[in-house]
Order: structure tokens, then C-alpha cells, then sequence
């Protein structure tokens, strides 16, 4: 009541409040009065106004936080109750506010009104009051009046049409913005009488200037969909127009809308897919995603499915792994039908186009994106490449742990499919303690679908600390989860079900009863072994209460009671005994129990089992009456029973199929990956189907467009700044593969296509002088070496900026055409220049479209334009210059950068420009050199982790077959070092095909492989196609049974004639001249000895122990002189891991490296210990059981060591 | 898409709501509340809920849950993560993301997701775009604004959304320019009774503070990119250009942003700056229990282990700690069974340690389960992977800018078992 005194002196206000002492207490709580003091309110009464303004505070919520908070607790029937009576009079100082003149009046209360729609409170009868400033001239006051017209528009449609005139003004407003902001608005009114003016509105705005502007048409489309389903025709119209639209801003927002409307008309798509495809990185992330979803859906329908043949070889693989037959069955069906129509499966160009386009995109920050590039990878990309997605999904893993859930379901799903996959990240899904629950089961689940014979010994340990958790449900789980591997991996059954029944003593009932129930469903598998566990359990009846566990072992025991025959009738008796005092469902497996003991064994149990049907006969539960009366009548021979009485022992006696433990993700995939229906099991209100794949694919020619360049470009210049970032938009497959096909590949090569290629001279020195400014970028990288301390030396700042003037200078004394300037463009570099390379690649670009013969004419023409369609082809120099970077560390400290260019130049064409299709392909040929003189240097100050450093960027390639004598076909080949997945005794080769010639090369595969005895080959699968110009690297395995023999086998492939005549005629001849043979070629692998090793980890100590043992004849010590370069600890671990594939053990002293090894064939330990003397020398020592490999491992180190 | 946002608090109450589309009941939050009490840990309650006509999505960030309702299908991530945003906007704006200070803020959060969403679709949600939009609230401006009436929202119309940029606004001016680096690594490991490392990895971010004129165009390159396993990028870095050359070029957006996240290789062996030697027992019988514990540093690269805390959740049957610090402070709490101990600076010549006993509930029988410690630590400069930036240049801008990398590593999810 005091509160109530408080209340400003407002008649109307006594006069309310008095009228109930509820209502009256409610106003005092009302968020818009503030009842701070009460002499303020004798003030208020003579200035009302700028009083309250003042005492409110800042924000409008200043005032709710106060005493609103009582009232919002409860909302529903008091707040009806009060809005009737008291809100006009909180409503009325409102009203006077936004009647005054002043802006700052109207922006209070309309702040205020804010809060209170934010609270979920009622505001709707201010509608008038508030309507009228909709054309206030202040811009904030606009908005929120905006935001309460929104929301309140659909109760009061009359009034609402007040604000439409507003809105149509606006709609003509010279701003964009402006125009934008209307339209957004006016779509947002939910108000049914509106809806012509808004289709004209949106009409009209998806042909405005502005891409923003069409942006907020694509937005709006939705929202009058919604409103009135009937526009769908009049809508899809525009949504055609706007897909259309070359602007990154609209592209997403147009694919929503198309998504929302009209996710059938797929049509719609086709003469966009190439567009959106190579405009999507430069979507903005929330548009990336439902572009990526829709274009999957897209690609399941147009292209064929790029595992129709894959799924043959490899199925066989990965067939051994599954115990369940059911699975196998489903496989050979499906091969059966593969076979049947089994053809040579060529990829379509497009989509390739959308897999290379999408892949940079699993870089995002933003998980969404990642997870859709996921799901289209999953769903679309030939099984070999699917693997690539493994890495970004577990990088999510580190997300929020909302993030984490969603994509643990998705990785769960995966597993299922392809295993190996995530196979080497199994650590990644190792639990802590700290996860929520939820998120350990999860990963619980991973890990039991990622276990296989190779890895399930390590997961089992994993598993035994995760059932001592102090979390009970994971802990139940975990139990399950072991269940599971033990019925999918025949060889560790026995251990499982050894660490389960010693569980069975577990303290913690909880325990006991999943483990019992768990080792019930394996039991069932094998009986026969297992009865002294199945005692063991019959001992336990005494203790478990928990009814599953019990019912658990009573069945087991009624069902396999032939193997226990002495104990089973005890059981009886003691459950007979407790009958009337258990649960529903131990009862049931009494009787059951009873009634198999009675078929069995009739002579003991007889008595038991009538006693036990009699307790039944009369139980509360009538599922329990009934079974016992069916089974009475079953089982124990009466006059009246009939004909089943004599089959009473199969009925209960039958073999039951032992129960498949399966994953709950099982079946999860025939939903899109990443969607809500997804993760639910369940579908979600408008989910599309991912369709399967077609029979036969559609006619590609729908998606070409016939472009008229000219246009586009100025579109796109007119919506694009001048500031564009370089990154790419890749250009169309075809332009790829002729420019790459133009490329001279080794100096050598020059010669032979040099004379014919005289036309294409620019081009050449284009990519020459591109190159060159690439490496002079690595070249200042190098420069740091001159400085020796951190990055930003003064003096290189001024050196930058000398270099700067001069590039200047010769870019104002430069004509601005594209000539072979190859001297000048030497010098200079940066920025300026590179835009000029661009523009020269362009022209050959733009030549190989025409297909004319007329290049130069055209492309000078072309070059005038500075537009951003430059950056397409930046992006395949930028995949040329890496290579290059190789130059700089041969140069002397003092050589000028000048010189470093010059020297890049020359050796230009001796690299191959790496394939966009060899993800794995280690890209960086520094050589270790460099490296090690950078590293070197940063350890002036500290220390590095020398532990650290990664072997695998020193990858070597070898050659496996030059492209001459492989008539077009080049293979190289490096031992990747990573573990060989399907044969971990195996090398890991990594093999990596290049097609020079400009046509296709057909089924890639291995034969006859002429090995040693005792070594073995696991061939990749065949590769079925090799387009002209593309690369593509495959993995195979090999055996070398820890011996450097080389492996020697064929390489065949089809392919057409090589033809060398020049581009321009390929068009005519390839048409004619297609004649196809079949090549093979003999190829030999040999390794070094130091890739016939894996890394072992050892401790210190460990290390010591083994190397006790490997002393005398096994230990081959030697000494040697450090080479000049090798001044540290660190340069010494880089040496050595690039020569083996060993890895670094821990050592107390700084003077000694050690590493150890395991030889991949036969397992045997290889440690190398080097010791390091003041003098300059160093001891090297191998151990090493295998001795020939000992020798040759010394060797190679003292070579590696001594350069 | 998105339909409704509802901002529950810790105690269940919702106290912002706001639609997008035609308004939802709050009652829908019903089985949201339903789900809460279900679970036993605030983290544990699903991020998706299926109520029967809509589908609630929720994500939980400062105690307060975000709760998106959906009415059809949508990618649950692309919902999470913007809501993910929505809340590091807030706490870019507010400094901190509490129920009270968007209880005070509730105008500029109302504007905020206004212009966040159109249609329940993401429209702006590039802070510095927003921050055109709307003006970030200071202390200074809301005085002025009381005074003078003026408002948050900003008086010219933002260009952010029109450029290729999206990320950057024009016409950015400083007296001082200067970029500011940080190399942060955290390291994440579990370590299994014996000490030997079960699983580590590194995770480490770039994040970037950057203040320059105009439209600067920089490249950072490292010293060693190759260590770099996996990486994921702000928008703005040229990926061709990292793919090509491992070079990071980028038009920085204007302020605070992370530039880079990356993931070291897991096939390096990676340093443990710590090591933990403990002993926990419980005696069967007795009511007592022993605890052990000392740390103890390992290839810190020379560098001093600072702001190290251990903290452990023991057993349930553990009823009190009596526990004697070498150094630093700990508590232990009854109720939850957590014990943390501050540690401070790791002394390589004193090593710290913690020792004393567990009174057990009488009676009881001994826990089986062993308690997991968790550990906290930073190392100030030094990177932990050796990653080493090599230089920053700068294109597009005549000026010289001030350039600054700190390194520093961390404990991300650190456990020993014990």
C-alpha cells in the first residue's frame, strides 16, 4: 500500500487505482512509471513532461529493470486482467509523448514501447499513437516505430494502412538505402489488403540499380509467399529473374527465397549452375550454406553417381571389417546391380566444377558452412575424395559444445558408411571428463563405429577408464559400447567378455545390470563356451536387483539350462521362493524359466513349475495370468490340449538368432547429412528429399549459357568496387584444361613444343613474369636471413620503399598494352605488375575461349578493361607460383633480389604446376635448406620445440614414369608416410598421374606386378578416366618385407594417340583422328631404406631399455664430421626425420637427438641416437635388429648429416 | 528460418522475446523447460528440441539460453551458429553478455536483431557493418544522449553492406596506425595415470587488433607455415593465395577480429609444459583417503609457467579436504566436491605441491572411481608449436603503421587421469 502513495498525483490515476487494490499494485510494478520518490511526483504535476524524461533514465530499460520485475513472472490471466484497466493510464503518458513535438520525447516513449514488446507485454492499443510518426524525420524514432509496426500490423490492419503511403514514397527514394529499408518494411506488414501493392513493389525492386535493393526483393519474396501462398506464379517469375543476377550480395538471398517458394523447380537452376557455382565463395556465409544445400540436391538429380563402379573394388575391402551377413547380403545386391549395368563412368564436367569450387569453403570459420561442403562431399564426391572433409569436421569438434553435438551426430552417421575416414583422428574423440553428457555418448558412439581389428585394443583401454567415470549414464553406455565392439569383432569377443564379467563384481549396481545384460545378448552367440560364465551370473541372482539385470540371467539360464543342468532347478526353486515379491518382468522370465525346465528336465522341475504357475495364476498384472495359463496349457499334457502340446519344446526350445548389436545411426543417411531431419530421425516440415542418383544422367547441355561477356562484365563492374580482394572466381573447366595443356612442363620439353606453340609466345612470358613477381615475395622472405633478428627491420622497410618508387617509375615509362616485355616485367613487381600478367593470361584465356585464331587482335582489345574477371585466372597462376618459391635459398645471403628474380626465371620452366586435383600433394618444395637456415635463425633467441618440426613438408617426389617415355602420361610418386589404412604393414605410396597429352587417358590400373617373394602390392582402384591436362593422385600400398628391393610392376592405361600438333588444330583433329590403344608401361618402386619405417614413441627410459637390448651385433655405430649447416639440435632432427621416417624421443640432454622407428613389414624397433660433440663431430649410432637395414639406415644419415 | 527468439535466464524465466515472422507463443517454451529440467547439468539439455509444431533450438552462452524456435527444416548448425554470433555481438557491444546488461541495453538489442535478421534470415551480422548501424553504447554517449536526446543509431546511412568488402567500412581514419597480433596457442591433452601422454593436440588462433587509415591490404607470412595442419580463416583472407604461397593476404576488417584458427599436425609430438605427479588413495576400511599432488615443469622452452590452477572433481563419498599448500590458495566444496588450488608461477626449484587427506564418509565403501585433474596454465611468448611469424607488410597505403605479435600459450581441455 505504500506503493501505492507513490503513485504520481494524477486524477485519473487515483481513480483507477483505487478501484482495486490489485490492479493498483501492478501499476505501481509497471515498467513505464517509476516510482523512484515521492516529492518528484508533486514536480510532475506542474511539468509533466520534460520531469518524466528526465527521472527515466537513459534507456528504456532502465525502468523495467527496476519494478518490472515482479510482473513479469506472471504472465497470461493477470496481465489481461490489468491491461484492461490500468493501461490507459500508463498508455496515456506514452501518447502524450509521442504527440509532443520534440524528438527526443518521442524516442523515450517509443524506447520505452520497445521494452515492452521485448517483454512480451501488450502494446497493440497505442497502435494510432504510435502509427502517426511513422514519417518522423529522426531516424532512430523511424526505426522502432518500424519495429512496432511489424509486429503489430497483422492485429490492426486498418490502421496499418495508415503507414502504407510512407512506404510507397520511400520506395522512389533516391537512396538505395532508403529504398531498401521500405521495402523491407513494407514486406514485413503481414496485412493481406497489401499484398498487390507489395508484388508491385518487389517487382519493381528486382529490376533496381542497386543489388541491394534486389537483395531485399529476394528477401521479401518469402514473406509474401507466406502471406498469400496464391502470388506462387507471379513469384517464381521474379525468382527466376533474380537468379539470374550476377552479384555475390543477391545470390544467396535469391536461393533462400527459391528454396522457401518453389525447392521443386529445379529447372530453374540450370542455366544458373555455373554462375552460383563460381560465385560462391564470395557469398556471404549464411547464403554459402543454402546455396551448397540446394546445389546438392541439385547435383543428385543431374549427375551420375560417381561410386557406380568404385563401390565394387572397394566394397570387398571393407566387406571383412562387418560381422553382421545381412549387410554383406545387401552389398552383393547391390554389386549385382552394378554389374549389370556397368559402364565406364565418366565425371560430368559440372560436377567437378561444384566439388573443387566448394572445397576451399570447408576453411570457413563459420561451422555451418563446413558442415554443408560436408554433406555435399559426402553426398556427391567419389568415395576417394570424401576423405578431405574428415579433418574440418573434427577441427568443429573444438566449437561450442552445441556445435560439437550437431556434428557428432553427422560424424556418427559417416562413420557408418566410411570408416576409414576418421580413422586417424580416432584420438580427436577421445572423452574428458568435462564433456556434458550428451556429447560423451555421442562420442562413445564414434568410437565404437570406428573400431576394427587394428585400433579396437587401444579403444578397449580407452573404454575401461571411461567405466570408472563418476558419470552413471555414460558409464552404462560405455558398457553397451563394449558390447558392441565385441559382437563386430569376432577376435577380441572373448577379452570383452572376460573385462565384462569381471565387472559383474563392480560395486555400483548400475553397473552390474548393464554389464549383465550386455553379456546375455554376446553369450547368446556362443553358448557353448561360455557356461562357467553363465554360472557365475546364476551365483549373482542373489545380490542384482535391478528386474533387467535379473530377468537377464534368468532367461539366460532358462535358455541354455542344458549347459548348467545342476544349477538351473536351484534357481527355480529360489525364485520360486520370491515370486510374489518381483517385478513384472522377472516374473515373466520366472515362468519361462519354469516352463523350459520343465521340457528339459520334467522329473526335477515338475512340482517347482506347477507351484510357480499356481503363484501366477493368481498375480495382480494380467499379462502374468495370461502367459501362465497359455503355458499350462502348453507344456503340461492334458486331455484337452491338442496337437501344439507335442511341439511345446520348439516352440521354447528353438535357436534363437543371437541379436545384432546395432548403431542407432545405422540408417540415418538416407537423410540430407546436416539437416534438421537429420539429427531428429525424423522428417522435418519441409524437408526435401535427397533424390538418388539417376539411371542415366540428363542432358548437360542445359546448364550452357551463352555468355555475352561484354555484359557481364559491366554488371559486375557496376556493383563491384574497385577494391577487390584477388581471391577467384575459378574459371570454367574447359579454359583449365587448355591453358594447362599449353604449359611447357620440364625445359626440356620446350623444344618440341615450342615451334608450334609461337602464337602462344605472350602467354608464356606472361605466366614467366608471374612467376617471377611471385618469387620475388619469397625472395623478400628470404631476406630476413640478411637481418637475422625478428620480422620488421627498419632497413627492409626502406628497401620496400626504394622499390616502390622504381616499380612506379617503370610502370609510367611502360606502354600499356600487353608486349613480350620480359626484361622490364623482371624488375618489376608487386601489385602493378601482376595485374598486367593477369591481363596477359587473359588474353590467352579469352583466345582459347573464341577458339579463334586471331588471338592478339582480340585480347588487345580485351586487356583495356581492368575488371575484376582478371582474378579468374589469378587463380591458376597462383596455383603455378607456388613452385617456384623453391628458387630463393640457392642464392647467396648478399645477392641482390634483382638477381633472385633472374635466377627464378631462368629455372622456370623446370616446375610443374601443381594439380588442383592432388590435395595431398605436399606443395611446399622448400628445400630442407632454407628451411633450415630460417629455423636456425629463429633459434638466436630461444629454443625451439624441436620436437615440433614436421617431417612430412620434405616429402620427396620420385619419378615414376617421365611423361616422353609414358607417351603423355607423367607419374611421380612420394612416400606420403602416412599409415596405409587398409594394411598397416604397408608403405604408404603415394602416386600422383598428370596426363600431358590433350586428350583423355581411360582406366588407370596396375598389372602383373613382378615382386619378390614375400612382398605385396594392394593396387589403387582403377582410375577411370584421366582428362587432358588434370592430375589426380592415388594411394597404393606396398610391402616391401623391410627390404630395399624394388617393386616392379605395369602400369596400363588407354588413351588416344598422343597428338602434338598445336591447340588450335586440336579441335579438328581430336574429332577426326580418335583411334584408342591401350599402353602399357614397366615401372619399378624402390624405396629408401628410410621410408621402410614408421614413427614408434618411446619414453626416454623406454628408449634406453631397448637399446640395452639391441647392443653388439645389432648396434652399428659410426662417426662422422657435421656438415656446415647443421649448427644445431634442431637442423640435425630436420635432417634425420627427412631421410627416415622416425620420430623424435624426449632426451634429458641437449647434446643427443634420438629417434626411434618401428620397420613397417616386420615391426622391428630401429633407434638412432646422435651425439653431438664441442668439437664439431657427432657419434651416430643405429640399433637396429634387422642389420642390413641398420647399414644402409647409417648410411643415408651420415650422408644427410655430412652435406 | 528463424522464427522466434526467446532469452531464457538461469532461473527459467524469459525475459527478452522477439519475432520475426507472425508471433509465437511463449508457452511454446514450455517444452524447453520441460527438456531443462530434465537435464541434470545446464550443458546436458539437447540443442534440439521437437515440440509438435515447431522445433526449438537453443544454445547456452553466459547462463543465459538462447531459444530459436524453427517451424521447418533448416540446417540445425546454421541456426547455432548465428545464434553463437548473436551473442558475440552482444558481449562486442555490451562488453559482457548478462541478463542485466541487456536488461539495460534492451533498445540497442532490439535494433540489433532487427537488423540482424530479415525474415528470419541473416541480413548484417558483420560487427563492423553493425556497428554503422548502430552505435556501440559508452558510458560518454549515453550521458550525452540523456542530455541532448540523441540517438545510438547512426546518423549517415552505412555503405558496409553495398561494398565487395563486406567486412570493412570506408573511410577509416587514425592518428596512430597500428596492428596488433596475438598468437595464442592452446594446448589439449589427456594424460593417463603413468604420465605418458594419452592424446595432445595444439589449437592455436591469430587473433588480430587492427587500427589503420583507409584500405590496407597486408600479408603476414610465418616462418614455418608448414606446421599449420588445418586452418580456418575470417572471410577475408585470399584462400588461393595461402593454398599457393602459405601466405596470409587480406583487407583487414577495422578493429578487434580473429583472423586465423589453425590445428598443428597431430603427427608432431607436441611439448608438455607441465608435468603432475600424484597420489590418490582411498584405503578400504578407513575412512581416510591420501592426496598427493605436485607439478612440476617440463620442456617450457625456458620460459616460466604462470597462473597455473588445478582443479578436480572428486568422489562423492568424499565429505572434507584437509589439505596443506606448498603455495597458493585452494577450496574445496563440500556441496559440489570441487576442489581448486591457485597455484600461481610454477617455481622450477621449489615445485609446488599439495598434500594431506580426504575424510570419507564413514562407513562407506571406498570410491572406485578416480578423480581426472584439470589444469590451467599460461606461458607468455612463446608459441608452444614454434610457430613464428616471419613479417607484415602492407600494400594500398602510404603511411607506416606500428606492427606487434605476441605469442603466448595455454591449457585448452588439459587432464590428467589419474
Amino acid at each position: 500500500m505504500q506503493k501505492l502513495l507513490q503513485l504520481p498525483v494524477n486524477a485519473v490515476n487515483i481513480v483507477k487505482s483505487v478501484q482495486g487494490v490489485a490492479q493498483g499494485q501492478e501499476e505501481a510494478l509497471s515498467p513505464v512509471l517509476t516510482p523512484d520518490s515521492g516529492p518528484q511526483n508533486w514536480y510532475s504535476a506542474v511539468q509533466p513532461e520534460e520531469l518524466r524524461h528526465l527521472r527515466s533514465g537513459g534507456t528504456g530499460g532502465g525502468g523495467g529493470s527496476g519494478g518490472g520485475e515482479g510482473s513479469e513472472d506472471r504472465p497470461g490471466q493477470e496481465e489481461g486482467l490489468t491491461s484492461v484497466q490500468s493501461q490507459p493510464l500508463r498508455h496515456d503518458d506514452l501518447k502524450e509523448m509521442l504527440d509532443s513535438n520534440k524528438d527526443s520525447l518521442k524516442l523515450e516513449a517509443m524506447k520505452r514501447i520497445v521494452a515492452m514488446i521485448a517483454r512480451g507485454k501488450n502494446a497493440s492499443d497505442l497502435f494510432p499513437a504510435v502509427v502517426k510518426n511513422v514519417a518522423c524525420k529522426n531516424i532512430e524514432v523511424k526505426k522502432l516505430v518500424y519495429v512496432y509496426l511489424v509486429r503489430y500490423a497483422e492485429e490492426q490492419q486498418d490502421l496499418a494502412l495508415l503507414s502504407i503511403s510512407t512506404f510507397q514514397r520511400g520506395l522512389k527514394d533516391p537512396n538505395q538505402l532508403i529504398r531498401a529499408s521500405a521495402l523491407r518494411v513494407l514486406s514485413s506488414i503481414r496485412v493481406t489488403i497489401i499484398v498487390p501493392i507489395m508484388m508491385l513493389a518487389i517487382k519493381e525492386a528486382a529490376s533496381d540499380m542497386s543489388p541491394y535493393v534486389r537483395k531485399t526483393a529476394a528477401h521479401a519474396i518469402p514473406k509474401l509467399h507466406s502471406l498469400d501462398p496464391e502470388q506462387k506464379d507471379q513469384l517464381i517469375e521474379v525468382i527466376e529473374k533474380l537468379l539470374a543476377d550476377k552479384t555475390t550480395l543477391v545470390a544467396g538471398s535469391v536461393v533462400m527465397a527459391f528454396e522457401e517458394v518453389c525447392p521443386d523447380r529445379i529447372d530453374l537452376i540450370h542455366k544458373n549452375y555455373r554462375k552460383l557455382c563460381n560465385l560462391l565463395i564470395d557469398v556471404e556465409e549464411w547464403g554459402q550454406v543454402v546455396i551448397i544445400n540446394m546445389l546438392t540436391r541439385y547435383a543428385r538429380t543431374q549427375f551420375l553417381n560417381p561410386n557406380i563402379n568404385e563401390s565394387l573394388l572397394e566394397d570387398s575391402g571393407e566387406k571383412a571389417f562387418y560381422a553382421s551377413d545381412d549387410e554383406e547380403d545387401e552389398d552383393k545386391k547391390a554389386e549385382a546391380a552394378t554389374l549389370a549395368k556397368r559402364k565406364p563412368y565418366v565425371m560430368d564436367p559440372d560436377h567437378r566444377l561444384l566439388l573443387r569450387n566448394t572445397k576451399p569453403l570447408l576453411q570457413s570459420r563459420n561451422a555451418a558452412v563446413v558442415m554443408a561442403v560436408a554433406q555435399l562431399y559426402f553426398h556427391l564426391a567419389p568415395k576417394a575424395e570424401v576423405g578431405i572433409i574428415a579433418k574440418a569436421l573434427v577441427r568443429l569438434m573444438r566449437s561450442h559444445s552445441e556445435v560439437q553435438y550437431v556434428v557428432l551426430q553427422n560424424v556418427a552417421t559417416m562413420t557408418i558408411k566410411r570408416r576409414g575416414m576418421f580413422e586417424p583422428y580416432l584420438k580427436s574423440f577421445y572423452i574428458r571428463s568435462t564433456d556434458p553428457t550428451q556429447i560423451k555418448i555421442l562420442k562413445l558412439e564414434v568410437l565404437t563405429n570406428l573400431a576394427n581389428e587394428t585400433n579396437i585394443s587401444t579403444i578397449l583401454r580407452e573404454f575401461q577408464t571411461y567405466i570408472k567415470s563418476m558419470d552413471k549414464d555414460f558409464v552404462a553406455a560405455s558398457i553397451q559400447a563394449i558390447g558392441r565392439c565385441a559382437t563386430n569383432i569376432g577376435e577380441v569377443r572373448d577379452t570383452c567378455l572376460n573385462g565384462l564379467v569381471q565387472l559383474l563384481s563392480n560395486r555400483d549396481e548400475l553397473v552390474v545390470a548393464e554389464s549383465v545384460v550386455v553379456i546375455k545378448k554376446l553369450l547368446q552367440m556362443q553358448p557353448e563356451q561360455h557356461s562357467d560364465i553363465i554360472k557365475h551370473m546364476a551365483k549373482l541372482i542373489d545380490n542384482i536387483q535391478v528386474p533387467m539385470a535379473r530377468a537377464s540371467i534368468l532367461w539366460l539360464i532358462g535358455e541354455y539350462c542344458e549347459h548348467v543342468p545342476k544349477i538351473a532347478p536351484d534357481v527355480l526353486r529360489k525364485m520360486a521362493k520370491s515370486f510374489t515379491n518381483e517385478e513384472d518382468i522377472v516374473k515373466l522370465q520366472i515362468i519361462n524359466l519354469a516352463a523350459k525346465l520343465y521340457l528339459t528336465n520334467s522329473k526335477q522341475t515338475k512340482l517347482l513349475t506347477q507351484y510357480v504357475l499356481n503363484l501366477a495364476k493368481y498375480d495382480q498384472n494380467y499379462d502374468i495370468r495370461d502367459r501362465a495359463r497359455f503355458i499350462r496349457q502348453l507344456i503340461v499334457p492334458t486331455d484337452k490340449s491338442g496337437a501344439l502340446n507335442k511341439y511345446a519344446k520348439k516352440l521354447f526350445l528353438a535357436l534363437k538368432p543371437a541379436p545384432v548389436l546395432e548403431s542407432p545411426f545405422k540408417d540415418r543417411d538416407h537423410f540430407q547429412l546436416g539437416s534438421l531431419s537429420h539429427l531428429l530421425n525424423a522428417k522435418a516440415g519441409g524437408y526435401q528429399e535427397l533424390p538418388d542418383w539417376p539411371e542415366s544422367a540428363p542432358d548437360p547441355s542445359v546448364r550452357n549459357v551463352e555468355v555475352k561477356d561484354s555484359v557481364i562484365r559491366l554488371l559486375e563492374r557496376v556493383t563491384t568496387l574497385t577494391s577487390i580482394p584477388e581471391w577467384s572466381k575459378c574459371t570454367s573447366r574447359k579454359d583449365r584444361k587448355e591453358k594447362k595443356v599449353e604449359k611447357p612442363f620440364y625445359s626440356d620439353s620446350e623444344g618440341e613444343s615450342g615451334p608450334t606453340e609461337s602464337a602462344d609466345s605472350e602467354s608464356d612470358s606472361g605466366s614467366g613474369s608471374e612467376s617471377a613477381s611471385g618469387s620475388e615475395e619469397s625472395g623478400s622472405g628470404s631476406e630476413s636471413e640478411d637481418s637475422g633478428e625478428e620480422s620488421e627491420s627498419e632497413e627492409e622497410e626502406e628497401d620496400e620503399e626504394d622499390q616502390k618508387k622504381k616499380r612506379k617509375k617503370l610502370d609510367k615509362t611502360k606502354p600499356k598494352k600487353p608486349v613480350v616485355e620480359s626484361a622490364e616485367s623482371e624488375q618489376s613487381s608487386g601489385a602493378e605488375d601482376r595485374k598486367r600478367v593477369r591481363k596477359a593470361v587473359k588474353n590467352q584465356k579469352s583466345a582459347s575461349e573464341s577458339e579463334s585464331e586471331s588471338e592478339s587482335s582480340e585480347s588487345d582489345d580485351e586487356s583495356e578493361e581492368e575488371s575484376e574477371e582478371e582474378s579468374e585466372s589469378d587463380t591458376d597462376i597462383r596455383k603455378k607460383k607456388a613452385p617456384v618459391s623453391k628458387q630463393p635459398p640457392k642464392q647467396s645471403k648478399k645477392e641482390s633480389k634483382k638477381e633472385t628474380q633472374e635466377m627464378s626465371l631462368l629455372d622456370l620452366d623446370d616446375f610443374e604446376p601443381s594439380p588442383a586435383s592432388a590435395p595431398v600433394t605436399p606443395v611446399n618444395f622448400l628445400s630442407s635448406s632454407l628451411v633450415s637456415d630460417l629455423e636456425g635463425l629463429s633459434l638466436t633467441d630461444t629454443i625451439l620445440a624441436p620436437t615440433t618440426i614436421a617431417p612430412s613438408g620434405l616429402i620427396k617426389m620420385y619419378e615414376l614414369l617421365h611423361r616422353i617415355t609414358g607417351e603423355g602420361l607423367g607419374v611421380e610418386y612420394c612416400f606420403s608416410r602416412q599409415p596405409f589404412s587398409p594394411d598397416p604393414n604397408m608403405v604408404a605410396v603415394q602416386i600422383q598421374f598428370t596426363n600431358n597429352t590433350n586428350s583423355e587417358t581411360k582406366n588407370l590400373h596396375i598389372e602383373e606386378p613382378r615382386l619378390q617373394s614375400g612382398m605385396r602390392i594392394r593396387e589403387f582402384a582403377e582410375i577411370e578416366v584421366l582428362a587432358a591436362g588434370e592430375s589426380v593422385t592415388v594411394v597404393m600400398g606396398i610391402d616391401f618385407c623391410d627390404s630395399t628391393q624394388a617393386a616392379n610392376f605395369q602400369l596400363c592405361s588407354q588413351g588416344q594417340k598422343a597428338l602434338r600438333f598445336h591447340q588450335k588444330y586440336l579441335n579438328f583433329c581430336s574429332k577426326d583422328a580418335q583411334s584408342t590403344h591401350t599402353r602399357k608401361f614397366f615401372v619399378s618402386i624402390q624405396p629408401p631404406v628410410g621410408e621402410l619405417m614408421t614413427p614408434a614413441f618411446l619414453t626416454e627410459n623406454d628408449f634406453k631399455k631397448e637399446q640395452g637390448k639391441l647392443m653388439g651385433m645389432n648396434e652399428i655405430s659410426e662417426k662422422l664430421t657435421l656438415g656446415g649447416k647443421c649448427v644445431n639440435e634442431h637442423v640435425i632432427v630436420e635432417r634425420v626425420t627427412a631421410t627416415a621416417n622416425l620420430s623424435r624421443v624426449p632426451c634429458g640432454s641437449d647434446k643427443e637427438c634420438r629417434f626411434a622407428g618401428k620397420t613397417v613389414s616386420s615391426g622391428c624397433l630401429v633407434l638412432v641416437t646422435v651425439a653431438t660433440k664441442d668439437t664439431g663431430g657427432a657419434q651416430l649410432t643405429v640399433n637396429c635388429e634387422k642389420m642390413v637395414i641398420g647399414t644402409m639406415l647409417v648410411k643415408d644419415i651420415l650422408q644427410a648429416l655430412s652435406q | 528460418m528463424i522464427h522466434s527468439l526467446f532469452l531464457v535466464n538461469a532461473s527459467g524465466d524469459i525475459f527478452l522475446e522477439k519475432h520475426w515472422k507472425s508471433v509465437v507463443s511463449r508457452s511454446v517454451c514450455d517444452y524447453f523447460f520441460e527438456a531443462l529440467e530434465r537435464a541434470t547439468e545446464p550443458e546436458n539439455v539437447p540443442p534440439v528440441i521437437p515440440t509438435p509444431h515447431h522445433y526449438l533450438i537453443n544454445v547456452l552462452r553466459h547462463r543465459i539460453y538462447f531459444v530459436a524456435v524453427i517451424q521447418s527444416e533448416v540446417p540445425p548448425l546454421f541456426v547455432i551458429e548465428f545464434l553463437h554470433r548473436v551473442v558475440d555481438t552482444f558481449q562486442d557491444y555490451f562488453g559482457v553478455c548478462t541478463e542485466a546488461a541487456i536488461k539495460d541495453n534492451v533498445v540497442v538489442v532490439y535494433e540489433l536483431l532487427e537488423e540482424m535478421l530479415d525474415n528470419g534470415f541473416p541480413l548484417a551480422t558483420e560487427s563492423n557493418i553493425l556497428k554503422e548501424l548502430i552505435k556501440p553504447p559508452t558510458i560518454l554517449r549515453t550521458v550525452v544522449n540523456t542530455i541532448t536526446g540523441s540517438t545510438n543509431v547512426g546518423e549517415q546511412l552505412p555503405t558496409g553492406q553495398l561494398s565487395v568488402v563486406p567486412w570493412r567500412r570506408t573511410g577509416v581514419k587514425y592518428t596512430n596506425n597500428e596492428a596488433y597480433f596475438d598468437v595464442v596457442e592452446e594446448i589439449d591433452a589427456i594424460i593417463d595415470k603413468s604420465g605418458s601422454t594419452i592424446t595432445a593436440e595444439i589449437q592455436g588462433v591469430i587473433d588480430a587488433c587492427v587500427k589503420l587509415t583507409g584500405m590496407p591490404d597486408l600479408t603476414l607470412s610465418f616462418m614455418n607455415p608448414r606446421l599449420l595442419d588445418d586452418v580456418s580463416f575470417h572471410p577475408c583472407v585470399r584462400f588461393k593465395r595461402w593454398e599457393a604461397e602459405r601466405i596470409l593476404s587480406f583487407i583487414p576488417p577495422d578493429g578487434n577480429f580473429r583472423l586465423l584458427s589453425y590445428h598443428v599436425s597431430s603427427q608432431n609430438l607436441v611439448a608438455i609444459p607441465v608435468y603432475v605427479k600424484h597420489n590418490i588413495s582411498f584405503r578400504e576400511g578407513s575412512s581416510q583417503g591420501r592426496f598427493e599432488l605436485t607439478l612440476g615443469p617440463k620442456q617450457t622452452m625456458g620460459k616460466a609457467v604462470e597462473s597455473v590452477l588445478v582443479s578436480s572433481q572428486l568422489p562423492r563419498g568424499v565429505l572434507n579436504a584437509n589439505l596443506n599448500p606448498s603455495q597458493g590458495t585452494y577450496t574445496f566444496d563440500p556441496v559440489t566436491k570441487l576442489l581448486s588450488w591457485d597455484v600461481g608461477k610454477i617455481n622450477p626449484q621449489k615445485l609446488p605441491s599439495l598434500k594431506g587427506s580426504m575424510s570419507l564418509q564413514a562407513g562407506a565403501s571406498k570410491p572406485d572411481e578416480n578423480p581426472t585433474i584439470n589444469i590451467q596454465f599460461k606461458i607468455q611468448q612463446l608459441a608452444i608449436s614454434g610457430l613464428k611469424v616471419n613479417r607484415l607488410d602492407m600494400y594500398g597505403e602510404k603511411y607506416k603503421p606500428f606492427k606487434g605479435i605476441k605469442y603466448m600459450t595455454k591449457a585448452g581441455k588439459f587432464q590428467v587421469r589419474t
